[in-house]
């Protein structure tokens, strides 16, 4: 397998520049003959399907959601980062950029991570320019706040809701599109297998989820911007519905997957209150501004909060981090309350919370203060748990939100699958092996305003002109056959046991073998246990209904199918990278004070799988990261 | 706790919907109403028999996708928020719960409790935007807006497009969802130049697609879980009237 990254040579800062000029354009008269499959309408599917519509390319997009508005990037909440420098405070391309490295563990591409911070600046120019409500102060000029734990105000926002708002803003270019007849919309059809036709990507096989029509698309690309694939876990702050099956799928047919074990998990979610759980709920990181985080010195402590006395908590944080105490950073923060729990002393029902306590900070600033401060987040919290946090400790624990790995692709977005294209949280390219806040967003847009749509004709230049292929082709046939087996499979199981019920196990292992803390025992164990959990799924899996309308354990089925066989490799890819580096925590490799070891002389790469088969071992291939501009250095938080 | 439930069952948009009564048991009082859907699903399919088809996703109350019509109620009987953010606190021991689908003509059953909303997308293709091409807007601080301005069009976007204004009303109109769209655009500078044809269009779509008219009864802004206010029906009302009246008036072009 070859991993060209296709950097462009030359100076850092010149090189998007040079390769927009260098690449090939399609003739505007031409673009109309040219069909591109957009999957997904998230922040990336949606402003790349209104981009490329709106420049003349022939745009389907597909969706599993009943609208575009629906997408998972909707539930954002914090904000979005862009290298404005509008609040004079020192930032600039090169901050961002630079941020945005070592906030990764120094694990990603440079070239890529400079374009990003490059367009930052005109996708809030787009936005504001397509209506998008950002938070503005009272001259009119728009708000900044400075976001988890930059040095700098970067982070544009509306109100708690600035996904929402982005989104919409992208629906809204999108519906446009379609209003003008440049896009075709195809809602509630679910992406399930990529057509390959002479090694290039040329079309996919989708369902209907209402009336259950398989059916086959053709054209010149397939481009994925199809999300994270956090849900492995089952509970996560991700949206239900979001899984792996576009990018899975892709993967079965020789693109690469990247780095699959690098996980975000964010300290400050809702806890798990019983084994019904559906969700996790986020809450905003900016509580630690004023909230103490600690558990009770002794363990199995089961006295209420107020009965503890000071000198019975512990503090963990401001002990272990003088110096950042209760803002350290989000995968820290993460690990030590899980030692904390694991070590006996977490509370709740469930032993698995901390506390996060507010009554210092009430009494310092009164409570006015702090419900002027956070009054909305007190009200969420209060709204899940009947529980007000002015008057007890809230309760939080950590939760996986993010995934940074994903499909492999190089400087044009274009996997290794050639016409195969990955936007959004779908690729791996540009947050390393951990996510700054409020980046993704950033990065979904860029992909699909200001990216993709310069790298695509380059392709498209390339292939001769005639029409997409016939969905006649052998190769569609095949396709369409393989989904149609799958779905007739799981549906004449007829076993015992629930799609949700194995979900349930198979996060289990995931959170237990492959979270917070990986150890090179437990994941051998996860890589034993997952392929046995498999075959009793394909075994005894229970599939109510019928394939010809809508059926929701059948769309469980087939992405929990996939899950099932991602969850596996996010273990051998967890296992073989032997270091410790932002997401990604080996309890082999750490400093003696607990802090992760990473190891730049061995693993300052990108591990890139290969697929070889069902029940073959999967090749782990490598794109070196050379690094021209920026230096390693070891994050120090103490 | 325990629950009944009476669940409507449609197979599809073709056959009749029936109501059919489950039992829930045992149930704890923090978890949501969807969680409590879901454990009724799993003993339903545990026991052979169909889980009840219900629309979801994020489950916190931003993207519009859950749509149950709980006692009668959209999306249950907790004042501004979504179906996902009902939990079951707000029910006693022993209640008996009826749960439907939203009922409107424009949008159809799908199955079960699933309709399709669709001709929302269609009303926001018809005018819902600005237009502005990628990559040619102005720096986004040239146009300075006023907090204020800026904020009440925060209002008007926070509308999450659940249609529950829509199964709120008795003569299933969409004007809620329709004034908190256009209401948000035709508020900031940007939006401004498209704002008669915007409002002609999208309520023409509205028309299209099958709303009723809004007879001022505001039942809507009631069941709406970001509690949108019916005063953006009131501006859309002046603000048709006022592109109507300039329609007529187009300039002709010169000679
Ligand atoms: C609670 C929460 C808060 C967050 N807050 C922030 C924040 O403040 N700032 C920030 O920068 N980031 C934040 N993030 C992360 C960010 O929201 C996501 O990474 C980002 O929105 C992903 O966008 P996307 O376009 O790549 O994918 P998504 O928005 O997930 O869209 C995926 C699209 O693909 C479609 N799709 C997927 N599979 C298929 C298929 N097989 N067939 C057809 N269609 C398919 C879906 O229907 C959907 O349209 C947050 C995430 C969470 C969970
Ligand atoms: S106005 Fe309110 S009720 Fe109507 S669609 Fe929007 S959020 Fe839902
Ligand atoms: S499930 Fe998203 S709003 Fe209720």
């Amino acid at each position: 397998m070859k991993l060209d990254p296709k950097i462009p040579s030359g100076p850092l800062e010149k090189k998007w520049e040079k390769h927009i000029m260098e690449g090939k354009l399609v003739n505007p008269a031409n673009k109309r003959k040219y069909d591109i499959i957009m999957v997904g309408s998230g922040l990336a599917g949606a402003s790349a399907a209104a981009t490329l519509g709106e420049l003349g390319y022939k745009v389907k997009c597909f969706t599993f959601h009943d609208s575009p508005r629906r997408a998972h990037s909707i539930a954002a909440q914090g904000g979005i980062n862009a290298a404005k420098n509008y609040q004079n405070d020192g930032d600039s391309v090169y901050r961002l950029f630079y941020d945005t490295i070592k906030g990764g563990d120094f694990r990603s591409r440079e070239a890529n991570v400079y374009r990003l911070a490059q367009v930052s600046v005109n996708i809030i120019d787009q936005c504001a320019a397509q209506g998008v409500p950002f938070a503005r102060e009272y001259g009119g000029l728009l708000a900044n706040r400075s976001f988890g734990g930059a040095q700098v105000s970067r982070t544009f926002y509306a109100r708690g809701q600035t996904g929402q708002q982005l989104l919409l803003g992208a629906y809204s270019a999108l519906s446009r599109q379609v209003g003008l007849g440049t896009v075709e919309l195809c809602a509630n059809e679910e992406m399930l297998e990529v057509v390959v036709i002479d090694g290039h990507a040329k079309g996919i096989i989708t369902r209907n989820l209402n009336t259950g029509a398989i059916t086959r698309h053709s054209a010149h690309a397939v481009v994925l911007g199809t999300g994270g694939y956090g849900n492995v876990f089952n509970l996560s702050t991700y949206a239900r519905n979001s899984n792996v099956t576009a990018a899975w799928r892709a993967h079965r047919k020789g693109a690469a997957f990247a780095n699959p074990c690098y996980t975000q998990i964010h300290p400050t979610c809702i806890p798990v209150s019983g084994d019904y759980q559906s969700k996790l709920t986020l809450m905003s990181e900016s509580l630690r501004n004023d909230g103490r985080i600690w558990v009770p010195k002794k363990r199995d402590d089961k006295r209420p909060p107020h009965q503890i006395p000071e000198d019975e908590r512990d503090y963990y944080l401001e002990r272990k981090y003088p110096s950042f105490g209760n803002l350290a950073p989000r995968d820290i923060s993460s690990r030590s309350a899980k030692e904390a729990c694991d070590d006996g002393r977490g509370v709740g029902e469930t032993g698995l919370g901390v506390y996060l306590d507010f009554s210092d900070a009430i009494k310092r600033l009164g409570a006015d203060t702090i419900k002027e401060r956070y009054g909305n987040l007190f009200d969420i919290y209060k709204e899940i748990t009947d529980e007000s946090a002015y008057d007890v400790p809230m309760r939080i624990y950590p939760a996986v939100h993010y995934t940074m790995g994903g499909l492999w692709v190089d400087y044009n977005l274009m996997s290794n699958l050639p016409g195969l294209f990955v936007m959004g949280e779908a690729n791996f390219s540009d947050h390393g092996a951990n996510r700054l806040g409020a980046s993704a967003l950033m990065q979904g847009l860029a992909d699909g305003y200001f990216v993709l749509p310069y790298t695509i004709p380059h392709y498209l230049a390339e292939l001769d002109r005639d029409g997409a292929p016939s969905t006649d082709d052998a190769e569609f046939v095949k396709a369409e056959e393989e989904v149609k087996a799958r779905t007739e499979k799981l549906l004449s199981n007829k076993g015992k046991q629930s799609v949700k019920s194995f979900h349930v196990r198979l996060g289990k292992i995931m959170w237990d073998h492959c979270g917070m803390a990986r150890t090179k025992e437990g994941l051998e164990k996860a890589i034993k246990l997952i392929p046995e959990l498999r075959e009793e799924y394909w075994a005894d899996v229970r599939v109510p209904g019928e394939g010809k309308e809508l059926n929701q354990s059948l769309e469980n089925a087939g992405r929990v199918g996939d899950f099932l066989e991602l969850g596996e490799l996010m273990c051998r890819d967890a296992l073989t990278r032997e270091e410790s580096c932002g997401g990604h925590f080996r309890e082999e490799h750490q400093y003696p004070d607990g802090e992760a070891m990473r190891d730049d002389e061995k693993f300052a790469h990108v591990a890139a799988w290969e697929y070889k088969g069902e029940g073959q071992e999967p090749v782990r291939h490598t794109e070196e990261l050379e690094y021209e501009s920026v230096k390693f250095a070891t994050r120090s938080y103490k | 706790m325990n629950v009944k439930l009476r669940v409507w069952r449609q197979k599809n948009n073709e056959t009749e919907g029936r109501f059919e009564n489950y039992e829930a048991k045992d149930l704890n009082p923090n978890m949501s109403f969807l969680e409590m859907m879901d454990v009724v699903n799993e003993d339903l399919t545990d026991s052979g028999d169909e889980p009840i088809a219900f629309a979801h996703d994020c489950r916190e109350g931003i993207c519009g996708t859950c749509s149950c019509m709980i006692d009668g109620k959209p999306h249950g009987p907790e004042h501004g928020v979504a179906t996902c953010q009902t939990y079951m606190r707000s029910f006693k021991d022993g209640d008996t719960i009826t749960v439907e689908p939203f009922r409107a003509k424009a949008f159809p059953i799908v199955k079960d409790l699933v309709t399709d909303r669709a001709s929302f997308d269609k009303i926001q293709q018809a005018g819902g935007f600005i237009t502005i091409r990628t990559g040619a807007a102005p720096d986004a601080n040239s146009i300075p807006i006023g907090k204020e301005i800026a904020d009440l069009a925060m209002d008007a976007a926070a509308c999450i497009g659940c249609g529950a204004c829509v199964a709120a009303c008795k003569n299933a109109s969409a004007m809620l969802f329709v004034s908190a769209k256009a209401g948000q655009l035709n508020l900031l500078p940007q939006g401004k130049p498209e704002k008669d044809r915007r409002v002609l269009s999208m309520v023409a779509a509205m028309d299209e697609a099958g709303f009723g008219n809004c007879t001022n009864q505001y039942e809507c802004s009631a069941a709406c879980p970001k509690l949108i206010s019916e005063e953006f029906i009131s501006k859309l009302n002046r603000d048709f009237v006022g592109a109507t009246v300039r329609s007529s008036f187009k300039a002709k072009p010169l000679v």
